[in-house]
């Protein structure tokens, strides 16, 4: 579509693409792990061999010692989504952090968690 | 309770300690009121995440034909509701023109329902989001974000002028307000549970 060519392409739209690209070693997508904007992630161990781990990776797991959607870590660190998700999908190979996948429609909410979400809005 | 759809690499006992996320959508025009709403109804300031996407990554969450022309980044805005130890409700704010459809889908993909935020100074903006929903079958509220100066619509107004069926939600709001922001996402959990009743 030639629409996607302007406003939403930032001015610095190379830099921002380019250096992701090299920071997930060139995959496209993580082996197994199919994660989603709010799949919630959390360390899984204590002691971390940093040196076995890209920067960014060490970072992501100070990040999940709390429980957080990947959409949060992305914000967080201010890397992409989609080179988040190659990130934490390499870290849940290896064992350094357990996700929990979000509702989805193939296995929907029920009435207590819609009653749950009512209360805790109703909270506020 | 939702046992059934995790990961399979974390154990039953392991996801014990991790919630679950629900997303909900708040969907409109540029300048609706989108993150102001987040923000009114979010724990925490909104956070702001980028996709960098091309159409040829539509839905999926790889980086193949992101050295192509026509790359854009979308950036959303979007916050969080602890509702309690084992649930988290993020709310996106999704960008509503209809060039950003092809991250939509991910987006939609598994959502609670979506709130569509009209702009009575422009209403046709959430035209596209409405047609969305529509064919997605995923429930959804229009709530109509009233700015002072504007000219006021009442609800039935907006429903005509927007052809919504009566078994959707129309609902006028002030998006700063977070009792009026919970009054528009209770609403919208509402007629899902409604649906669900419907449908079992």
């Amino acid at each position: 579509m030639s629409e996607s060519n302007d406003a939403g392409l930032d001015a610095d739209g190379i830099g921002s693409v380019v250096r992701p690209y090299i920071l997930t070693e060139g995959r496209q997508r993580s082996d197994g792990v199919r994660l989603d904007m709010v799949s919630v992630v959390i360390a899984a161990r204590a002691e971390v061999d940093e040196m076995a781990l890209e920067p960014e990776q060490v970072r992501i797991l100070e990040l999940c010692r709390r429980a957080q959607s990947v959409a949060e870590v992305s914000a967080h660190l201010d890397i992409p989504v989609a080179v988040v998700k190659v990130l934490l999908g390499d870290l849940i190979g290896r064992g350094y952090v357990l996700a929990r996948a979000p509702y989805t429609t193939e296995s929907p909410v029920n009435r207590d968690v819609l009653q749950a979400v009512l209360d805790g809005i109703q909270r506020l | 309770m939702a046992s059934n759809d995790s990961d399979p690499r974390a154990s039953a006992a392991e996801e014990e300690r991790i919630p679950a996320a629900i997303k909900i959508l708040i969907a409109g025009g540029f300048g609706a009121g989108k993150t102001t709403m987040v923000g009114s109804v979010s724990e925490v300031a909104p956070l702001r995440t980028e996709e960098v996407m091309t159409e040829a990554s539509l839905g999926v969450d790889d980086l193949s034909g992101v050295e192509a022309k026509g790359t854009t980044t979308v950036a959303l805005d979007f916050g969080r509701i602890t509702i309690n130890d084992d649930l988290v409700l993020y709310m996106f704010g999704t960008p509503g023109q209809q060039r950003f459809w092809f991250m939509w889908e991910e987006l939609a993909l598994g959502a609670l329902g979506a709130v569509v935020l009209a702009d009575t100074r422009r209403l046709e903006t959430c035209f596209p989001a409405v047609d969305f929903f529509e064919r997605r079958g995923l429930p959804f509220v229009v709530a109509v974000n009233c700015f002072e100066g504007a000219h006021t619509y009442t609800a039935e107004e907006v429903r005509a002028a927007l052809s919504i069926p009566e078994a959707i939600p129309v609902l006028l709001c002030d998006a700063r307000s977070r009792a009026s922001s919970k009054e528009v996402l209770l609403t919208l959990v509402r007629s899902v549970a409604d649906r669900m009743a419907a449908t079992a």
